[in-house]
């Protein structure tokens, strides 16, 4: 597979705040490549220094092998949906989509062609000598996606595109974005925040914190496989137990949990005997006697969510646990107030050092 | 009944409303009223005519105020163009390039026309055109004229491309425009409300002034405002309430202009 | 109005034309710099020199300009100094003048001002219509109309009479009166705009939340609109105080002899052959130095407005 975007050691300063501190990512070509993070990660930064809005201050991205981080933004082969669409109010949807053709000199009669097939693509060839506030939201987030995708760039941007969408409506447009990735074989590195969005469209996710790279790898590497306590904590609920490492051998870490229990953990994101945290997702807790159990406590609150339900339980030691039972008949619903044994599901716990 | 409490309501607003517009307006409609006075004296009525127009257009003293409203409205377009120019400029450098060396004092030096009282600029003007020997007449109007527009064209463009989002310049580059492009096909059309505000603005402002023009016109040459100012100062005569008239709707038809360039500007975000 | 440019920049990383700043400025620069920066100067180093019968300046170094205006030194110059009231009268009237004015407005404009922006949709369209035009018409014109309405023949005192309301015309024009009612009426509209911009962006729910603390309009207005409008009423102010300190077409046709105030004592120091123009540049460098304080009192209070709004973020 070919490389299409590599982003080589890039930082970029505002004054004393260090907005990317030395991130380096190579992006394949046709890639749904996402970079998720809380706001103020960087992500749009990074976005930004691609699309040629932002100066690097160290460090290089290369586009196919190219160094584009000289060009203007109007020279580069990169188009970006911008968060709010920014669709020039004074132009009509087809004026709209035909302005990358037109900077680009193409022929009136391709880009006339050109604009009415893209517009087909996302239904909305009836629309095109409207203005852009006479269409609605989801309507204008098609016109900014078609008015990106028909100069054909090599690589799309997508800033939380889907941010300023109502939930139903997000939940389309997600298997869209999808669709339309595929049909067309550009790389997307699409921005967001949620989660959820990142999980269930993306090849690969990229999570950031702070201006620096915290873990890349597929949606299930990231859930499943956390690097370290912002990825497990960020990425879906998990409950983090402070552990005592007291022996490693052969990828196997003997760890002493707050109560005392010791257990043998395999899974884990490099371990060294001394202080780590266990994560543990609160579906892959179960509750049963006292005796036997890894961990105790008493249950002090139970939340009702529908299909499970949420059962806060706080430890003896101070600590507290959350987890999720199945809302079924056979399920036990403990009492408030009751004591309780937590069971871990060992293979499904990581260690993680940091 | 009671009325229902409306926390915007004061009493006495209203009549203080309406005191406020008849003190403003009072003057202005007996001049126009009495610019129809078919009498010779000012002060009798001797019913309807149109003869001070006619006066005004064909009279004795006709080729001194078409001239004069020539080189008004001349200077008035010149000035409001040129002036508008550089406060487009002025305003993309305030707000569209970053921080710069020397920008807060930029802002200062746009608006100082705004802070020096007029008589000051005149008389200043006049000395110093007089010391670098440079000839008064119809170029040293036009020159003082641009430099007290600028801060009034400058104040709707600013405060138009401050509403409009940097984003949009930014999307016209990511679609392959040049700087130049993104300016001409997407910012000025945004900000276009703003220009055509700014411009009216100058324009009615360099129309409008009497004390920096009658300082530095010298001698031989007249706008509106001076001929008129010297044609009063001999008491005033019927044919100046037709001018007077005349003046006073083509202000109604600018601010009918810019009411509804401001209006259609509203409509576009 | 000072907030425009400068307050704009943190929301733009970069920029679209990052870079272009001082080229696209230099026009400007030029043009302001070399003719209005350059002249002021010119004022202020001639306000410093000698002055030449019939006009023009001697290069010699000399504070006669100021003495004169200040001191009182006798005919032949040569008696003990005493204070010269002549100028000074000239300042204070005028300064008296204008601050009335300026007050008549706010007690007239804010009312007008506040009653327009709580207007709704069309009815407040037509109402800030009605007040623009009057902003709109030539100042010249309508110092001439008023004078023409308030003539001792003219229109208001021939309807007086003739409705027998006075037996003899009411004397107003070339008094103090005079003056003062033209530039009441001219800046009037100067002091409402600035006010209607300021009460737009008022929060109503303010008064809302007031009149739920049992607070009556009058508490309502004095404690919390006044004070939330006030930049908006400064700026009023400011524009109605600083043209009518400078004023000169007020006093020229509807005063006489004893209303004269500064814009008159400039001009005549540069019109015709009796001027000296070395003291009318230092009348307009005090002028001018008036202006300024008064500006940096206005600068102030915008920026502590500023700061407080910041605060409330």
């Amino acid at each position: 597979m070919n490389t299409a975007v590599e982003i080589e050691n890039v930082t970029k300063r505002y004054g004393d705040v260090v907005a990317l501190s030395s991130v380096s990512l190579a992006i394949e070509d046709n890639e749904f490549f996402t970079l998720l993070g809380p706001s103020g990660c960087g992500k749009t930064t990074l976005l930004r220094s691609i699309a040629g809005f932002e100066q690097l201050s160290q460090g290089d991205i290369k586009l196919f092998g190219d160094s584009i981080v000289d060009l203007p933004p109007n020279k580069r082969p990169v188009n970006t949906v911008f968060q709010h669409y920014a669709l020039f109010p004074h132009l009509t949807v087809a004026d709209n989509v035909g302005f990358g053709l037109q900077r680009q000199r193409l022929p009136s009669h391709e880009i006339a062609s050109r604009v009415a097939d893209i517009l087909e693509m996302v239904q909305l060839g009836s629309y095109a000598d409207r203005l852009p506030s006479m269409l609605s939201g989801g309507q204008q987030q098609r016109v900014a996606l078609a008015r990106a995708l028909a100069p054909r760039p090599r690589l799309l941007l997508l800033d939380e595109p889907l941010s300023a969408l109502d939930l139903k409506l997000r939940q389309d447009v997600r298997v869209e974005l999808q669709q339309i990735q595929h049909d067309t074989g550009i790389t997307f590195i699409f921005v967001t925040h949620d989660q959820e969005e990142a999980l269930t469209m993306s090849d690969r996710i990229a999570v950031m914190s702070e201006g620096v790279l915290q873990q890349v790898g597929t949606p299930r590497q990231i859930y499943e496989a956390p690097d370290n306590r912002f990825v497990a904590d960020f990425i879906g609920d998990t409950n983090l137990i402070d552990v005592q490492v007291t022996q490693v051998l052969d990828q196997c870490a003997t760890c002493v949990l707050p109560g005392g229990a010791s257990i043998a953990c395999n899974n884990m994101a490099g371990a060294s005997v001394g202080a780590g945290h266990l994560s543990v997702r609160p579906e892959r807790v179960t509750l049963g006697p006292v005796d036997g159990s890894a961990l105790q406590g008493e249950v002090s609150r139970l939340t009702y969510l529908g299909t499970d339900i949420h059962v806060t339980v706080a430890l003896s030691d101070g600590g507290k646990m959350d987890v999720r039972v199945q809302n079924s008949d056979s399920a036990a619903i403990p009492q408030p107030g009751s004591t309780i044994g937590l069971y871990l599901d060992i293979a499904a716990a990581r260690l993680l050092v940091d | 009944m009671r009325k229902p409490f409306d926390i915007k309501r004061y009493p006495g607003f209203f009549p203080i409303t309406c005191l406020c517009l008849f003190l403003l307006y009072t003057p202005l409609i007996v001049v126009m009223v009495y610019s129809f006075n078919d009498s010779n004296s000012i002060t009798n009525w001797g019913g309807m005519s149109l003869r001070w127009y006619e006066e005004v257009f064909y009279g004795v003293e006709s080729q001194k105020f078409k001239k004069a409203a020539f080189n008004s409205l001349s200077i008035a377009i010149c000035a409001a163009i040129t002036a508008t120019t550089l406060a487009v400029c002025a305003a993309m450098a305030m707000l569209r390039t970053g921080v710069f060396r020397g920008q807060t004092l930029s802002f200062a030096l746009i608006n100082l026309p705004l802070m020096v009282p007029e008589i000051v600029t005149a008389v200043a003007t006049l000395v110093f055109f007089s010391a670098i020997g440079f000839k008064t007449g119809y170029a040293s109007i036009l020159i003082a004229h641009i430099v007290f527009c600028i801060p009034f064209a400058y104040l709707p463009i600013a405060a138009r491309m401050q509403s409009v989002d940097a984003t949009y310049e930014q999307a016209a580059q990511d679609l392959y425009a040049t700087r130049f492009e993104a300016f001409r096909l997407v910012l000025l059309p945004l900000i276009l409300p703003g220009v055509i505000s700014g411009f009216l603005l100058a324009f009615i402002i360099s129309l409008d002034d009497f004390i920096i023009t009658n300082f530095v016109k010298g001698a031989g040459i007249e706008t509106l405002p001076t001929a008129i100012f010297g044609s009063v100062k001999q008491g005033i005569k019927p044919s100046i309430m037709a001018i007077s008239t005349l003046l006073l709707l083509l202000s109604v038809v600018f601010v009918t202009l810019s009411y509804f360039v401001g209006r259609k500007g509203q409509q576009t975000p | 109005m000072a907030q425009i440019g400068s307050s704009a920049r943190s929301s733009v990383k970069g920029g679209t034309f990052a870079g272009l700043g001082p080229l696209l400025m230099l026009p400007s620069w030029v043009v302001i710099g070399f003719f209005l920066v350059l002249p002021v100067i010119l004022m202020l180093v001639y306000s410093f020199l000698t002055k030449e019968f019939r006009g023009g300046v001697i290069w010699e170094f000399s504070v006669n300009a100021y003495d004169q205006f200040f001191f009182n030194r006798g005919l032949f110059g040569d008696e003990a100094p005493t204070i010269e009231w002549t100028y000074i009268n000239i300042f204070w009237r005028s300064i008296w003048q204008a601050g009335l004015a300026t007050v008549l407005c706010l007690f007239i404009g804010f009312p007008t001002a506040w009653f327009i922006a709580t207007r709704s949709g069309h009815s407040k369209s037509m109402w800030l219509f009605l007040i623009t035009i009057p902003y709109w018409v030539n100042l010249l014109i309508r110092t001439i109309s008023l004078k023409f309405l308030i003539r001792d023949t003219g229109p208001m005192n021939t309807w007086l009479m003739s409705w027998g309301i006075i037996d003899q015309p009411i004397h107003i024009i070339n008094s103090n009166l005079a003056v003062q009612l033209g530039l009441f009426y001219s800046y009037l509209p100067f002091m409402v705009l600035p006010i209607y911009a300021s009460v737009e962006r008022y929060d109503f729910s303010l008064s809302e939340a007031a009149a739920d603390l049992y607070s009556t309009r009058m508490e309502t207005l004095r404690q919390i609109i006044i004070p939330v409008v006030k930049p908006g009423i400064i700026a009023g102010c400011i524009l109605v105080f600083v043209p009518s300190l400078g004023a000169f077409l007020a006093p020229d046709l509807l005063g006489g002899s004893k209303t004269f105030m500064i814009g008159s004592l400039i001009e005549e120091q540069f019109k015709g052959n009796a001027g000296n123009w070395p003291f009318g540049a230092a009348v307009s460098m005090i002028l001018l130095s008036l202006v300024l304080i008064a500006l940096m009192f206005y600068a102030r209070s915008q920026s502590s407005a500023r700061k407080a709004t910041r605060a409330a973020d």
